[in-house]
């Protein structure tokens, strides 16, 4: 197996958890950090820490030339055109207020139309209320089945010659759910609208080709995918880069400055405005190269096994509802799900106890919960560090916390 | 951190077997209370007679902590008047925040101090006693029925 290949790797799970292994269930929020990365961070402020760009000396040309790798690694671990079209931002989430802000107030106007879906996380839904709101636009969201696969009939009905912009997540944050962007993208192409992806919780997962999804804009990030927390990315086709107004105004982005006036440079650097964050995205090469070496296909096999083995496993816990696909094929190693007899918050509380790590709440995904009529779920997400034995822990785990809350038949107190 | 200090044997049981629980009619108080932060929702409703809460019930959903909370207040504040519900009210959050009470004020309500000792799960303890004050905040000063919304996250 995979994970017991690699888990070495990751100096956080060898600890305990009162006394118990750490049980890390919880990638989708964040993933785990290998020995390979952390040694590259400490490698970078150790040996090379320089601004880039600008320096005419030996350690500044070194990190403007790890910074530069970096960027060609990520932009070819995305299979993009060329390494100019791969913006770094802070986030996924900056990514797509990059494009809200810029392409966004260029191109929707009164009476146009951006096509979301019912199971975005907030962050590729609140840029979009803020830009319809400014500039009078409408939003409209393309419903999900009891198996919380996307209905593609209510997506034909909705896309329009008024649709602007269709903007959806790769894989649900919650459902799991792979969502088929190459399909919707060619149709949404038909109308003149552009394509954003969210793949924040793809990209780290499976092998993504964003030429071959034929989408416009894309957005991602390094932390969950081994890489640092702090840094993001938008790709997006250069002949749009190229026509998209700058994003935030400074030092790096431009070319001439005046007193009334400025030139800008070309993309990238057009939009990385000030000092960018250049120990985490050369960290992020590091992370690349990591996954590579393991590469993305045997990934996603890896999970997609572990979340069969899971799914049969929770399956046996009475009163326990799982979300999502039924088959492993169709979704991510993401099992949010509810307990009848507890709460998300003290299912979480309770496996802590045990060492195990899940995630309890709404998700970022407030919209997706109402849509199910719940208020919260609890989550664990599943990474290549992830083994059969995790998964177990987490099933002891919950029948422990059934037992715990099961009600008792007598009244005690009154 | 033992488990046992959160998950007290009484508030398991007020969590399986809330008291007070339902719509009241024509309330003299109804307040809506949320926690944003996990989605714990719960309406109180309090009918008062002669200056003191004659009945209160709540309606909600949300963790253990929230719920039996809220079932264990709407007994405690039973046959109080609105003073002396406030106080109770203060005295429970002062409680919550780790300063030192004394059990004969509290009574079954000290039963949830272990919560203090999870500081993420202190405004789920805290949610319908919030609600509740908020309620009557408004109820004295607009001097007739009224509707009211608190939030957790705001004190």
């Amino acid at each position: 197996m995979l994970a017991d290949r690699i888990r070495g790797d990751f100096p956080i799970l060898q600890q305990r958890m009162n006394g118990k292994p750490l049980v890390y269930l919880d990638s989708a929020a964040t993933s785990q950090k290998p020995r390979q990365v952390i040694d590259a961070l400490v490698r970078y402020y150790e040996e090379y820490n320089a601004n880039v760009h600008r320096g005419i000396y030996r350690i500044a040309e070194q990190a403007t030339e790890a910074y530069e790798a970096a960027r060609r690694k990520v932009a070819a671990f995305i299979h993009a055109a060329r390494p100019e079209e791969l913006i770094f931002t802070r986030s996924t989430t900056e990514a797509i207020n990059l494009v809200a802000y810029t392409w966004g107030r260029a191109n929707v106007g009164r009476g146009d139309e951006i096509l979301l879906t019912e199971m975005e996380h907030h962050s590729n839904l609140v840029p979009w209320q803020m830009l319809a709101a400014e500039r009078g636009a409408t939003l409209r969201f393309v419903p999900f089945d009891e198996q919380g696969m996307l209905e593609v009939a209510e997506f034909d009905r909705l896309l329009t010659e008024r649709t602007k912009l269709v903007a959806l997540t790769q894989q649900s944050n919650v459902l799991g759910t792979i969502n088929p962007v190459r399909e919707l993208a060619a149709k949404a192409q038909l109308v003149g609208a552009k394509v954003l992806v969210d793949g924040a919780q793809s990209v780290p997962h499976m092998p993504v080709d964003v030429q071959h999804l034929g989408v416009d804009f894309f957005a991602f990030s390094a932390h969950k995918m081994c890489g640092p927390t702090g840094a993001g990315a938008l790709w997006a086709r250069y002949d749009l880069l190229e026509a998209m107004p700058p994003f935030h105004g400074g030092g790096e982005m431009i070319m001439l400055v005046h007193l009334d006036r400025s030139t800008y440079k070309d993309p990238p650097y057009k939009f990385e405005a000030g000092t960018p964050n250049i120990a985490d995205c050369i960290v992020w090469g590091e992370a690349v190269d990591y996954l590579q070496t393991i590469g993305m296909p045997a990934v996603r096999e890896h999970e997609m096994q572990l979340t069969h083995y899971a799914m049969r496993r929770l399956s046996e816990i009475p009163g326990l509802r799982l979300f999502g696909p039924e088959s492993p094929q169709r979704r991510g190693g993401v099992l949010a799900f509810e307990l009848d007899v507890a709460h998300p918050h003290d299912v979480a509380q309770i496996l802590d106890q045990d060492g195990i790590a899940v995630r309890a709440g709404h998700h970022c995904a407030q919209p997706l919960h109402r849509r199910l009529d719940i208020s919260a779920t609890t989550r664990a997400s599943l990474y290549l560090y992830n083994t059969e034995a995790d998964v177990d822990a987490l099933v002891a785990g919950l029948l422990g916390v059934r037992k715990m809350f099961s009600p008792k038949p007598t009244r005690v107190g009154s | 951190m033992a488990l046992d200090d959160l998950y007290r044997e009484v508030i398991l049981d007020h969590y399986s077997h809330p008291r007070n629980k339902g719509e009241l009619p024509d309330p003299d108080i109804k307040v809506e209370g949320a926690n944003p932060l996990c989605g714990d929702e719960l309406s109180i409703f309090v009918k008062l007679d002669g200056g003191r809460v004659a009945e209160v019930r709540f309606v909600g959903r949300g963790c253990s902590i929230s719920q039996a909370s809220a079932s264990m207040m709407t007994e405690q504040i039973k046959g109080k008047t609105l003073d002396e519900a406030r106080a109770l009210a203060g005295r429970f959050k002062a409680m919550m925040r780790g300063e030192a009470v004394s059990e004969d004020e509290l009574g079954e309500l000290m039963a949830l101090q272990g919560v203090r000792k999870f500081p993420v799960r202190v405004k789920c303890a805290t949610l319908s006693w919030v609600a509740l004050e908020q309620g009557m905040t408004e109820f004295e000063t607009a001097k007739h029925k009224v509707s009211a919304r608190a939030s957790s996250e705001r004190p």
